[in-house]
């Protein structure tokens, strides 16, 4: 299975199964669409007078060849395999812990509702997320590298509890032969020196929440009285940003129907001085005014275009922004069995509640249908855990035939969930939008390599 | 290959038997959290 396409001036065929990508002149582009539907004899008739019979011969040698070395044409084989690596017993690497279950924003689209995710306001105790790291080590089998997010709402209203789990963490980790990585979400309104030098020391990452330009911003992210939070927030992220070099952190902005010009938002974040962004689309129900629809997937995909050339523009002057959803690693990425499994949630990642319940991910909590267990008792629902192991990009129909599979993993189990009442299905307008981002990355990557020779 | 370049040298299909270590990042703890974005992350045993 190849997918073919036309960005930024490159012909670009990617073959889905074996991850390989080609650049092609218009004669192998042209040779290769045909190539499994037509004989040779044909191909050469109808593509000889548009390029010259030597011309698509040669083409059509080097069609061959990447074929024969498994770079193009190649099959899904990977299912037998897949399978015995599903039978693996499942072991727990990630946690996501809501830390507060309250907000010092109010923003419009926020899936937790102003922080509290359906519920009541809520603080995480040090018991609790004691009790959380202990079920992570003793769940997490031989796995080395253990993840911690402190999440919220907004995390930083309970620090003290942060700094305990850290110190807590880096007690055990020496006793149990394992290493935490902790990352922490925040919305940036609470941030002073003090955190910034916890974070730079503790944190390997950062998530830093903004949507871009002053008025998309404040539009969406205002504080509960009404006001907006651009001013209050953006010199303390530019000084955090510089603090770690500019290094192991994302501002992180929510797109929505009020900005689908969102490249302005994500160039507005490159001008602040952010080298790491990612801006991601919100997601939301038909009924909200600010949700994305299928009558604005047109205009999205120009606007993924024109970032994407200027990004290569930008790189071609030495001013490198690396958008989180046009990286990709041709050479150094996943595993099939990753790319095959899905995000993890509910197996190997979840997400704590301020009172010690597991939920399958952030984004189901609060709905108690999901509840999976808690830090006391560890994972008791067990078929929900198997439901969600199962899911992966084989268990879905919409997944199997779609290019973009080994780079979303099947997508979002949430979003999934949210729009079809089902885990194994696809948020569509998501699917979407997640084929074009590939599409750009892969082009990044071209152009990269290319304008270098 | 004069009509052809390839971007990359490595294919998926290399790492079926070795893959599956589980040490890498987990997607939604970078930054997305609503989507999932796992082409871009990297194999541990890769580095």
């Amino acid at each position: 299975m190849i997918h073919q396409y036309k960005n930024n001036g490159y012909n670009i065929v990617l073959d889905v199964n074996s991850g390989s990508v080609h650049v092609m002149d218009d004669a192998a582009y042209d040779v290769a669409a045909l190539w499994e539907s037509q004989e040779k004899d044909a191909i050469l008739r109808r593509l000889g007078p548009v390029y010259g019979t030597a011309e698509v011969a040669e083409a059509m040698e080097e069609v061959a060849a990447l074929q024969k070395e498994g770079t193009l044409f190649t099959e899904d084989e990977y299912e037998e395999d897949f399978k015995v690596f599903q039978e693996r017993p499942t072991v727990v690497k990630a946690l996501c812990l809501h830390i507060a279950h309250d907000c010092n924003l109010a923003c419009r689209y926020c899936f937790a509702e102003e922080g509290e995710y359906h519920g009541r306001r809520a603080l995480m105790s040090f018991e609790v997320g004691k009790a959380a790291l202990d079920f992570l080590i003793a769940n997490s089998g031989s796995r080395r590298n253990l993840e911690v997010d402190f999440f919220g709402g907004e995390p930083t209203l309970n620090f003290q509890v942060v700094k305990d789990l850290v110190a807590y963490g880096r007690q055990q980790e020496k006793l149990h032969g394992k290493r935490f990585r902790f990352t922490l979400t925040t919305n940036g309104v609470l941030l002073n020196d003090e955190i910034m030098e916890f974070a730079n020391r503790e944190m390997a990452n950062v998530v830093l929440s903004i949507d871009g330009r002053r008025e998309v911003n404040d539009k969406m992210r205002p504080f509960r009285n009404g006001s907006g939070s651009y001013d209050r927030i953006v010199p303390k992220f530019q000084r955090f940003a510089e603090s770690r070099n500019q290094q192991d952190y994302y501002v992180r902005g929510t797109f929505t129907h009020h900005n689908l010009d969102f490249s302005q938002d994500v160039l507005h974040l490159a001008d602040l001085g952010f080298r790491r962004i990612s801006v991601e689309p919100v997601v939301a129900q038909e009924t909200d005014d600010y949700a994305i629809r299928g009558e604005d997937l047109p205009k999205l995909f120009l606007e993924y275009d024109k970032l994407a050339a200027e990004l290569v523009k930008r790189h071609k002057q030495g001013d490198d922004v690396l958008f989180f959803h046009f990286m990709i690693d041709l050479e150094g990425g996943p595993c099939v069995a990753k790319r095959l499994s899905g995000c993890g949630s509910g197996t190997e990642y979840l997400a704590v509640t301020p009172w010690g319940d597991f939920y399958p991910c952030h984004q189901f909590v609060g709905n108690e249908k999901f509840c999976m267990g808690n830090v006391t008792d560890g994972v008791t629902n067990i078929a929900l855990r198997d439901e969600f192991k199962g899911c992966n990009v084989y268990a879905k129909e919409k997944c199997r035939e779609c290019f973009a599979r080994f780079y979303c993993s099947g997508g979002c189990a949430a979003n999934s969930y949210n729009f079809h009442g089902d885990i194994h299905d696809a948020y569509d307008i998501g699917c979407a939008l997640q084929k074009k981002r590939v599409e750009c990355a892969i082009m990044l990557k071209a152009a990269e390599a290319l304008d270098t020779e | 290959m004069k009509h052809v370049k390839t971007l990359n040298t490595r294919k998926l299909q290399n790492t079926v038997k070795k893959g599956g270590c589980g040490e890498c990042q987990t997607s939604c703890q970078s930054a997305c959290k609503t989507s999932c974005t796992v082409g871009n992350q990297s194999c541990e045993n890769h580095r």
